[in-house]
């Protein structure tokens, strides 16, 4: 168990990856990445039963998880080097020809900690919920995570899931919505007007969870409070207030960073804001 | 003819009985439906194995994902809805979840054509093999009676990959033999003949038999090959036929763009280009009717195939 202070450091590494890389790449996603930085520093290093060392695709005897939100790769995979599951220093190869850091998640390159292809919104939720229902039958006591984006949100498919995890008592899965109001076009109140998630995902029979997703005290304790709504028989929802670029002072709060890249200076100078860490770059 | 309709049977019970077969050899066999377990004949699994079914509701994008989820966790999951509903539905979910996923899912896919019948064009899908060969690793199975879908659903659960099963509602001979396991990807000669060589799949295998024995009463000797695995094509065989025989008819229960047609004509103009013809649904969509009058005004059933013989030994 790591404490707050503990996993700020490494959430501070992350986010310094996760400008490394793209701008490496040149391409790639960093506003959604660095709001949910924290939540996902928190769930690897706290908070998921996973262990690097016995990982396998079927993830039998482990926790789970699905990025439905599949772009969010920069903070998927420098969470995942940092927490053991390969070389830090491949995150350098982030899209790059080859390379096994594909632009959104794959399963045909052998990248350990993947469980399933993402990218195309809104699937997510649904592989997500296969898998709990899949522990379920297998009568094991493991977990499902899937983190999803709000903008996602928009797609019906994630709907569809909602109805299913919940007609299939799924309470050994917790969702998270990424709930940065932000989507390449614009806020999401102005591109799609979503309302209230918190409301609808009540309505459609979930345990709703609304935290602060950039307060590790508010994210542990959330993650504490979904895990408890086993035997339930309800799925959770945990639905993280975020900040789109959340850690630079030019890219926080708005969607221009959405699938954009810093320039060079603009790199050091988020790198600055950031500062450096014991972990060290890759 | 050396093959005796043993009584009509629809394809689909022919699916639903291999299910069940498939569920009591390997208890990681599962079955999920969106809202058609009746029409899927999934009854009989679903009384069995209460805790291995999943009815999903009429939400065909959801089953798809779940059901890849299964499969992660090692179930071997088989989707079941219309076969309209379970490809161009569902199409990106398919490509993502389960093909570029390489999940173990397999796509039950029934009231295939225009077969149907009466419910119209909406639900009549003249496209789903297309959409299915264009997916990379997807195998695609067209068995042609009752007891060849027993064998093929069966030989679906074995193989390790993504499977598309596609089968039809009406009632059609039973003519296979019963204890034959169904091979993927090899055709299977039902009929040596010299002059043409007559490729069929699902529904139009019978059709071409009869239409073989016509062409026989004419002094024309047609070979029946059945493509019961659509992709990967077995190459091989059609090109060892077509070598001999100098032509082929190609008939399918599908339009002509990405069918089978298609898929043999390519192999031929690349390896051994002969005279071809088509018998399909050539570019339409289907309408109301019974599936009978329909496969006549598609101009899809024996007569057809055997004028289509005629022309292509003509151009020889």
């Amino acid at each position: 168990m790591k404490s707050n202070k503990e996993l700020e450091t490494i959430a501070v590494q992350v986010r310094r990856d996760i400008l490394r890389m793209v701008c490496k790449a040149s391409s790639g996603h960093p506003g959604g990445s660095m709001s949910s930085t924290d939540i996902l520093t928190a769930l690897y290093f706290n908070q998921m039963n996973q262990n690097p060392a016995t990982w396998t695709r079927d993830g039998k005897g482990q926790d789970m998880f699905i990025l439905s939100a599949g772009h969010m790769t920069p903070v998927y995979y420098s969470v995942l080097a940092r927490a053991g599951y390969f070389p830090v220093e491949e995150l350098g190869t982030f899209r790059q020809m080859g390379s096994r850091l594909q632009g959104h998640p794959s399963i045909r390159k052998g990248l350990p900690g993947i469980f399933q292809a993402s990218g195309s919104l809104g699937q997510g939720l649904s592989a997500a919920a296969g898998l709990a229902l899949g522990k379920k039958i297998d009568g094991e006591d493991n977990r499902v995570y899937c983190l999803c984006g709000d903008g996602e949100s928009e797609e019906g498919q994630i709907w569809e899931a909602g109805m299913f995890a919940v007609f299939h008592k799924l309470d050994n899965l917790i969702a998270m919505t990424d709930w940065n109001g932000k989507q390449i076009d614009g806020p999401v109140e102005l591109v799609a007007g979503e309302g209230d998630l918190a409301a609808k995902w009540e309505a459609w029979g979930w345990r709703v969870i609304v935290a602060e997703g950039h307060d590790f005290e508010s994210i542990n304790s959330a993650f504490e409070l979904a895990k408890a709504g086993k035997g339930t028989g309800k799925p959770t929802m945990i639905l993280f207030k975020t900040e789109m670029g959340h850690g630079v002072d030019f890219m926080a709060g708005t969607h221009k960073w959405h699938g954009s890249v810093p320039k060079p200076e603009q790199l050091e100078d988020a790198l600055k804001q950031l500062g450096e860490t014991p972990l060290g770059d890759f | 003819m050396k093959y005796t309709d043993t009584g009509k049977k629809d394809t689909r019970s022919g699916f639903g009985a291999g299910l069940l077969i498939a569920g009591k050899a390997d208890s990681r066999v599962v079955a999920l439906t969106a809202d058609l377990k009746g029409s899927l004949k999934m009854d009989a699994f679903a009384a069995e194995f209460p805790e291995r079914f999943v009815q999903c509701g009429i939400a065909e994008a959801n089953m798809v994902g779940a059901a890849a989820g299964l499969a992660i966790t090692g179930k071997i999951p088989f989707i079941g809805s219309f076969a309209e509903f379970v490809t161009g539905r569902v199409y990106d979910q398919i490509r993502q979840e389960v093909a570029y996923g390489n999940t173990n899912v397999k796509i039950a896919s029934s009231h295939a054509g225009i077969t149907l019948g009466e419910d119209g064009a909406t639900h009549q899908t003249m496209e789903d093999i297309a959409l299915m060969r264009a997916l990379p690793g997807m195998v695609v199975l067209n068995p042609c009676d009752y007891n060849q879908t027993v064998q093929a659903t069966i030989a679906a659960a074995k193989y390790e990959g993504p499977v598309y099963l596609r089968f039809g509602r009406p009632s059609v001979p039973n003519f296979t033999p019963a204890d034959e396991p169904f091979v993927i990807g090899k055709a299977i000669v039902m009929n040596e003949g010299a002059d043409v060589t007559v490729f069929a799949t699902g529904h139009t295998v019978w059709e071409a038999l009869v239409a073989a024995d016509k062409l026989q009463e004419q002094g024309i000797s047609a070979e029946v090959i059945d493509i019961a695995t659509i992709k990967p094509l077995d190459a091989e065989a059609v090109l060892k036929s077509v070598s001999k025989t100098g032509c082929a008819v190609v008939a399918e229960e599908h339009n002509l763009a990405g069918g089978l047609g298609e898929a043999i004509a390519s192999t031929l103009a690349q390896c051994c280009p002969k005279p071809l013809e088509y018998v399909n649904g050539a570019d339409r969509f289907g309408q109301s009717g019974t599936p009978a009058a329909l496969m006549e005004a598609y101009g899809i059933n024996a007569a057809a195939i055997e004028a289509a013989a005629k022309k292509v030994i003509a151009r020889k």
